[in-house]
């Protein structure tokens, strides 16, 4: 069974948004388009996106640390939006794990964004239909695309690589490589919702110096100087030199 | 949560009907065992229509929530897993059923046994009524189940949400019942005022549990868990745009703390006490508009009741929009 995910690593995610414009820019002029954008430039500008860069700041000055926060569908295993779907629209696809939304059979109901703890779905306002990240569904499987670019736009454009792309059920695929081998954590396990993206935490490289490592140990006189030649008969270590 | 008046006033209208249908019903089955004076057909029939009325009504109210009426049809397909869906199916099931209750007193249906040339008295109303019954306890059980069974919405995720809709729908329905029958039949009256003052008390008992509990309550989610980050303090700087989004706008109701906690004295006052007063006045002093009256100010405090009920529910997606910029 396959399921395609997102791993994004926040050690390396600089929080620029390109993955946000990119994945606008994408998907507006797709299968999903349009993704309406309202007052981009009056006093309170709304619109629709699957992606959004959040930023926290974690401790207290000066103690600080500022995280940047991708955040769009986790594409669940358990996916709590699906069964509540009262027509079907809200759907996850068997052979590749990715939840969807047929904009033909969505009624507009909002309930699958009550139903959903990350907030990752945005109702459009004009279509009136419900609208959330496609993993690029209409890009992934382009044979017209050389094999490097079908991935999703927002994996593409990402300047730091903080974003890969793959299926999280192949042991040996670099998402799954990288969950294991770098920590990665699914977000709110509380519900039991199995988030098949996973987030890579901060990491800090450090080299541990033990005390004794400051101090030469291997000089029992305290003596800055040569080391003591033994004489030829002294007894030594192996009884066979004495230097 | 935002409260959506649609859905305000689908689940207050459709619940006025219910219980209406119930305290209809439970007349008649009383009268039928001889603890109450029996009722002419047209007392049901015209009753049945007001309980057929409000249900309509909350139809029609719940089409506003739609961003596609016009595929409101398909909500009914996945009735196995949605409780939305569900709830689809029984509201027209269960106002089919109180219709054909209706009929069966204004149109006199009875059953005719074979080879008997006189109709059982009461009996086919008894068993129409019975199934409307088990419809309407079906559409109670739905409507409450679509808020309990969303698990993170913690402040819903309880059977007291199912317990409080049947109790709060059927209080109203007898309240507005015993205003029907003091215009209608007033030998009723003291009968469904009695009801009604029991089953408002019951509500009130649960409600309360609800707001103890609600009060209480320990969200399982946090900034912690919502970033994965482990630490005690962690706060937002950015939400990741400027002005607003379908998730500041859907999850956020937007009223002070204050006007919050003064709605929920509104609607205890407005729900529970007042109307009571108004109705026992209205049966003692033979007021049949200040029976009426209770009911006007029942239903307005269960709007208010409903308003709060969604507004206090706090959706964990909200920790991910604390700050603008």
């Amino acid at each position: 069974m396959t399921q395609l995910a997102l791993v994004i690593d926040l050690n390396v995610c600089v929080g620029c948004h390109a993955c946000v414009t990119s994945c606008k820019e994408w998907n507006t002029s797709g299968a999903a388009g349009f993704m309406s954008d309202d007052r981009p430039y009056g006093p309170d500008p709304t619109g629709t996106f699957f992606n959004r860069v959040q930023t926290f700041e974690v401790g207290e000055f000066p103690r600080t640390e500022t995280v940047h926060f991708p955040k769009s569908c986790l594409h669940c295993e358990d996916p709590p939006c699906v069964p509540v779907c009262p027509t079907g629209a809200s759907y996850k696809r068997p052979e590749d794990g990715i939840v969807l939304v047929d904009y033909n059979k969505c009624i507009g109901c909002k309930y699958c964004s009550w139903a959903c703890p990350y907030g990752a779905r945005e109702i459009d306002e004009h279509q009136k239909v419900m609208k959330k990240c496609t993993l690029c569904v209409d890009r992934i499987y382009d044979q017209t695309l050389p094999e490097t670019e079908r991935k999703p736009a927002c994996v593409l454009a990402c300047p730091t690589g903080a974003r890969l792309f793959g299926d999280v059920h192949n042991p040996d695929s670099q998402v799954s490589v990288a969950i294991r081998e770098s920590g990665g954590y699914a977000l709110m396990p509380e519900w039991g919702t199995k988030p098949a993206n996973h987030y890579l935490p901060r990491r800090k490289t450090r080299m541990k110096i033990h005390d004794d490592e400051l101090v030469r140990a291997a000089n029992p006189l305290k003596k800055e100087a040569k080391l003591p030649k033994p004489a030829l008969t002294d007894p030594s270590l192996d009884d066979v030199t004495s230097w | 949560m935002r409260p959506a008046f649609s859905v305000v006033f689908l689940t207050t209208l459709i619940g006025v009907g219910q219980g209406l249908f119930f305290a209809l019903f439970a007349t008649e089955v009383s009268a039928s065992i001889g603890l109450l004076p029996a009722q002419s057909a047209a007392f049901f029939g015209r009753g049945s229509m007001i309980a057929v009325g409000f249900l309509v009504a909350g139809l029609i109210a719940s089409f506003f929530h739609l961003g596609h009426p016009e595929r409101a049809w398909r909500a009914a397909t996945k009735w196995r897993t949605s409780w939305l869906a569900r709830e689809v199916i029984a509201l027209p099931v269960a106002t089919g059923a109180i219709m054909v209750y209706g009929m069966t007193h204004y149109l006199r249906w009875a059953i005719v046994l074979p080879g008997s040339h006189s109709p059982l008295p009461d009996g086919l109303s008894l068993i129409v009524g019975a199934g409307a019954v088990a419809a309407t306890l079906a559409l109670f059980l739905c409507t409450g189940m679509i808020y309990a069974c969303i698990r993170f919405l913690q402040e819903w995720a309880t059977w007291l949400t199912v317990v409080n809709y049947m109790l709060f729908g059927t209080a109203s329905g007898l309240v507005l019942a015993s205003a029907y029958s003091a215009y209608e039949s007033p030998q009723l009256e003291a009968f469904l005022v009695t009801w009604a003052t029991v089953i408002t008390t019951a509500a009130l008992v649960t409600r309360s549990v609800s707001l103890i509990r609600n009060a209480r309550i320990r969200h399982k989610s946090s900034l912690q868990t919502a970033i994965g980050v482990r630490h005690g303090r962690i706060v937002q700087t950015a939400q990741g745009f400027m002005g607003g989004s379908f998730n500041t706008r859907e999850f956020f109701h937007g009223a002070s703390p204050m006007l919050l906690r003064s709605l929920k004295w509104v609607f205890l006052l407005l729900v529970f006490p007042v109307p009571m007063l108004l109705l026992w006045e209205g049966l003692l002093s033979r007021s049949p508009a200040l029976a009426l009256a209770a009911f006007v100010v029942q239903y307005a405090g269960l709007v208010v009741e409903r308003w709060f009920f969604f507004a206090q529910a706090n959706h964990p997606q909200n920790l991910y929009y604390q700050a603008i910029s």
